[in-house]
């Protein structure tokens, strides 16, 4: 379907995925004034059922998910022994005894283990749904006018970072007001056979409103003007949340011991080595993952390497390149005005504080 | 996908288009499709010598940076400034966005000495079909 509307499909972790249709660019502002339409079908599914799931996931993830009512939401991370991020989640709350935990595509495999290995002892079911579920979702400031019509649940009543069952386009669906592009909006979870109806069905009553079928390349810049951490780039096994500026997921005050906590409790206390940082470039030269970040002037004139950056794009909003860097902790206060090592030239940049972009409310 | 039969092609998706000995270069509708959005075009600066199959440049889009290679030997002698302000003229109008121009020596019937192994029309369409 996706190749009908002129995608250019590019492989992700294994999945065949619409990386744009025409201009991610134009995709992205469509997001930001009106609507876009994204099959995250690629993320991962887990359902963690039973008297004790919520315990179970209390132990094995960082957040305090036991307390979440039903029908909330709750954004977390799965962290190993030694406080190290394995993978950052969206976990849905849909009953007593049920959640659905959403892992990124390349960790799902290594989530559903541990989940598995951590609830040992306990009456909590571990299961992978991925192939079970589609994702759909709908983001944008027109996204409640475009789904609220063909959806069961009423949306106007429905909060930021909770979820439902109901009807999409009469399908049984679990439809949430959650996102990762910065904006407000929608992810249907439907099932396989349902995506394409549900699809041409959003994309019908969307498209007068201005509503564009996005690919990944979008998401990623919309997620990077927001400030939202992207696995394999912000988030990795060699940070803790606290590096990235999301102590706030870690909850030391929950009941029980979790995997990661004294680690994560011994770098709380002794503060982060490093921190997330916003730059924006002054040229139209783009600071990739990767690229070494400089203070002090530019290459070979007596620089000094003070960071990496881990992603960087344009930003369509802004109109000039911006970048996300792990920096040391002084450069924020000392280095106001930093350069970011291009292949060997200096691009001059600044630091900001993230994120680039907020929603008006 | 647009491939006009009047310039020839190279397999890194270069075009040129002959007159005389100036030989204008940009890169092809399918590249520019690949890429995605170009945000920034590195040029080689005027006067300088390129060499055919050799990098002289860069193409930088959302998602990648790609070298930008010479098609021919000979000496830069312009390059289009309005895509400094204005990359996405290289997306709209992939073939009337040209990047740099070179002076191509000439061979003994007064023709421009090309080098062997630019594609014509059809072989490029060829090659673009087997890339999927």
């Amino acid at each position: 379907m996706h190749e009908r509307l002129g995608a250019t499909m590019t492989s992700f972790a294994g999945w065949q995925m619409p990386l744009r249709y025409a201009s991610e660019t134009a995709e992205h502002l469509a997001v930001r004034s009106a609507a876009g339409l994204f099959d995250l079908s690629h993320m991962g599914e887990i359902l963690v059922t039973g008297p004790d799931a919520g315990a179970a996931l209390d132990y094995a993830l960082v957040g305090n998910l036991g307390s979440l009512a039903p029908g909330r939401a709750r954004y977390t991370m799965i962290c190993a022994a030694d406080g190290g991020v394995l993978d950052d989640l969206v976990v849905y709350r849909q009953g007593e005894q049920e959640f659905l935990v959403i892992a990124n595509a390349a960790n799902t495999e290594t989530v559903y283990r541990s989940l598995g290995s951590r609830s040992e002892g306990l009456v909590a079911e571990v299961a992978d749904a991925t192939g079970d579920y589609a994702l759909i979702a709908v983001q944008g400031p027109a996204a409640a006018a475009i789904l609220g019509p063909l959806a069961s649940v009423d949306l106007s009543v429905m909060k930021y970072y909770t979820g439902a069952f109901g009807d999409v386009a009469g399908r049984p669906s679990w439809v949430a007001r959650t996102g990762y592009t910065g904006e407000d909006g929608f992810e249907v979870f439907c099932r396989p056979g349902d995506a394409v109806w549900i699809w041409e069905a959003l994309a019908g009553a969307g498209t007068p409103a201005g509503l564009v079928p996005a690919g990944l390349a979008a998401r990623d810049t919309l997620r990077l003007e927001a400030g939202m951490p992207l696995y394999g780039n912000e988030l990795g096994p060699d940070v803790t949340p606290f590096e990235a500026g999301l102590g706030r997921v870690v909850k030391f005050d929950k009941p029980g011991d979790f995997v990661g906590r004294e680690a994560l409790a011994a770098r709380a206390s002794e503060g982060p080595r490093v921190v997330l940082a916003g730059l924006t470039m002054q040229s139209r030269r783009i600071a990739r993952h990767g690229y070494p970040v400089l203070a002090d002037g530019g290459p070979g004139s007596g620089s000094r390497r003070v960071g990496t950056v881990t992603s960087g794009a344009p930003s369509p909003t802004l109109g000039v390149p911006i970048a996300m860097a792990y920096v040391e902790p002084g450069v924020s206060r000392d280095h106001p005005e930093l350069a970011v090592d291009i292949r060997g030239q200096a691009a001059p940049a600044d630091l900001t504080n993230l994120p680039f972009y907020r929603r008006s409310q | 996908m647009s491939i006009p039969a009047d310039l020839r092609y190279t397999p890194e998706h270069e075009w040129v288009s002959v007159e005389g000995t100036s030989a204008s270069i940009g890169i092809t509708e399918y590249a520019a499709q690949q890429l995605g959005d170009v945000v920034y075009v590195s040029l080689p600066r005027v006067g300088a010598a390129v060499a055919a199959g050799e990098p002289c440049g860069e193409v930088e889009s959302v998602k990648s940076v790609s070298d930008l290679y010479s098609p021919v030997d000979g000496e830069v002698i312009e390059v289009n400034a309005e895509l400094e302000g204005d990359p996405s003229l290289v997306n709209a109008e992939p073939y009337t966005a040209w990047m740099f121009r070179v002076r191509v020596a000439q061979d003994g019937d007064g023709q421009p000495a090309l080098p062997p192994g630019l594609l014509s029309a059809a072989e490029y369409e060829e090659l673009t079909n087997s890339a999927g």
